[in-house]
């Protein structure tokens, strides 16, 4: 049934649907061996790279990518949705969701973060957050900095360069890092503060040029990861797991900008 | 996230979240008719003193925001919450993020989109028609289910047509209940969100593409329907 039908569970919703569609014609849903992953946008191409590697190396794995901001991730683990693990953009929510009984230890960092400035207008490597009060810039677009850690790094690398009061006023939220690049990427705002590893992806490098916002304004966004409660038993989450140690893996996340446990500072 | 269309362009998981949504408007919709029925009935009939505040707590859904419907539902199927909690005691699985939770939401946010029509064909029957059925001695089942459906089949139909299409339409209520599980809650319009946010443009066009040639001619197909059937079966 679950390689022809998009229906899981029997009773009396499989009852009255397949009454209702026939599901011949649907695309299988694996389910033995999927690990369904819940990541922080700032890694949305990364890891859509590492997804058909690691499922050709694994080929009894499965991923199932699901992106969006670590602290909606963390809201909806915490109210049991069936994530098996948890790449979050920073180390404090994994590390709140194992006290909480609803991920299990360790929380392992995998990368470090940046942000950049990018704009789809101007060239933004001739830029620095001290030119964002400039009338040009009439909407500056970041992450919600209460749900976002690359929003709040944005927010707190504008406070340390005295900007926050100024451009405030002019300030858009996106829901999460891969949103606010929307926003930028759709010129909806001039120019926006965006993850250095969306960046650094074709779709945006063609549109617009970045620049590195230095790492002394802001802490470090160290993100980590853990195996949800959900996903303790699964072996695709801890196969997944350790492929981020292997060195395609690494790989692939250097070449967007991360850098990763083990290397030095830049 | 697979970017190659397959099938008439779209990818597999396009069509999966197609086929969520036709599954979740379907089953929406069928259930909706077995409950509005009766309460449409009542509603209609009824001299009660209550009326008017059950007409009031079916018609919430079209003017409370969808988030809230979301966020109340969210509190009560999840694992901490009255529904879900208990059946998490019960060794069963809460509701949220589950296919059963987002098709409780559509159920209460589509309410008044099929109690509504339902009434109104209700009230244009003639009482007269019921009280003859009545004399001929058919019993009240054989009143409704041989008299009153098919004096309102022009309403029936409507409900089906306008629950189905506000079903897909649906937005809100699963962005807040669902998860945005392939194949579980990922429905169309979530689908086209998370493109979109995802700077998946691509597939965001496809999708929004089917969604509006749906609507469009879902709403054609009403409105043909709606001259030929309803006009004929009022009652003069």
């Amino acid at each position: 049934m679950n390689n022809v039908c998009i229906l899981k569970e029997a009773g009396l919703r499989q009852m009255v649907a397949a009454a209702l569609f026939t599901c011949a014609a649907l695309p299988p849903v694996a389910q033995a061996d999927t690990a369904r992953i819940a990541a922080a946008s700032d890694l949305k191409f990364a890891f859509d790279e590492l997804k058909p590697l690691f499922e050709k190396a694994n080929p009894s794995h499965k991923l199932e990518l699901v992106m969006g901001s670590s602290g909606k991730f963390m809201q909806q683990i915490e109210n049991g949705a069936p994530f098996d693990v948890f790449f979050s953009a920073d180390v404090t929510m994994p590390k709140k969701l194992v006290d909480s009984g609803k991920a299990v230890a360790p929380v392992t960092p995998y990368a470090l973060g940046r942000i950049v400035l990018w704009s789809a207008k101007v060239d933004a490597t001739k830029l620095t957050l001290k030119d964002l009060d400039r009338a040009e810039f009439r909407k500056i677009a970041i992450a919600a900095p209460d749900h976002a850690p690359y929003g709040a790094r944005a927010k707190e690398a504008l406070v340390n360069t005295g900007m926050w009061p100024k451009v405030k006023s002019r300030i858009v939220l996106g829901e999460n890092i891969s949103h606010t690049a929307q926003l930028v990427d759709m010129q909806a705002a001039e120019v926006g503060v965006i993850a250095l590893s969306l960046a650094l992806n074709d779709q945006l490098a063609r549109k617009g040029a970045y620049h590195l916002i230095p790492e002394d304004l802001h802490s470090p966004l160290e993100q980590a990861y853990a195996i949800t409660h959900h996903g303790k038993n699964n072996a695709a989450a801890q196969a997944f797991a350790d492929f981020m140690r292997t060195p395609p893996a690494r790989q692939v996340m250097k070449r967007y900008g991360f850098l990763l446990p083990g290397e030095k500072v830049r | 996230m697979n970017g190659t269309p397959t099938t008439l362009g779209l990818t597999g998981e396009e069509w999966l979240s197609i086929a969520l949504t036709a599954e979740l408007a379907g089953l929406t919709t069928i259930i909706l008719l077995v409950l509005s029925a009766p309460l449409a009935w009542w509603l209609t009939r009824t001299g009660s003193r209550w009326a008017n505040a059950v007409s009031a707590l079916v018609s919430l859904p079209l003017v409370l925001p969808p988030t809230v419907i979301g966020f109340y539902l969210l509190l009560a199927l999840g694992p901490q919450g009255a529904v879900g909690g208990t059946l998490e005691r019960l060794g069963l699985q809460h509701l949220a993020f589950s296919f059963t939770g987002i098709l409780i939401g559509s159920v209460i946010y589509s309410l008044p989109f099929a109690v509504q029509p339902l009434r109104e064909a209700f009230a244009a029957i003639d009482p007269r028609v019921l009280d003859a059925a009545a004399t001929l001695r058919a019993s009240a089942w054989d009143r409704f289910f041989s008299v009153v459906l098919p004096l309102s089949r022009g309403g029936v139909l409507t409900a089906v047509v306008i629950t189905f299409a506000h079903t897909v339409g649906e937005f809100g209520v699963i962005a807040m209940l669902g998860g945005n599980i392939a194949g579980e809650t990922r429905v169309v319009s979530i689908a086209i969100y998370d493109h979109t946010q995802a700077l998946e443009y691509g597939a965001a066009h496809r999708l929004s593409a089917v969604l509006l040639g749906f609507s469009f001619l879902t709403l054609l197909a009403f409105y043909a329907i709606n001259q030929r059937v309803m006009s004929p079966v009022r009652p003069q």
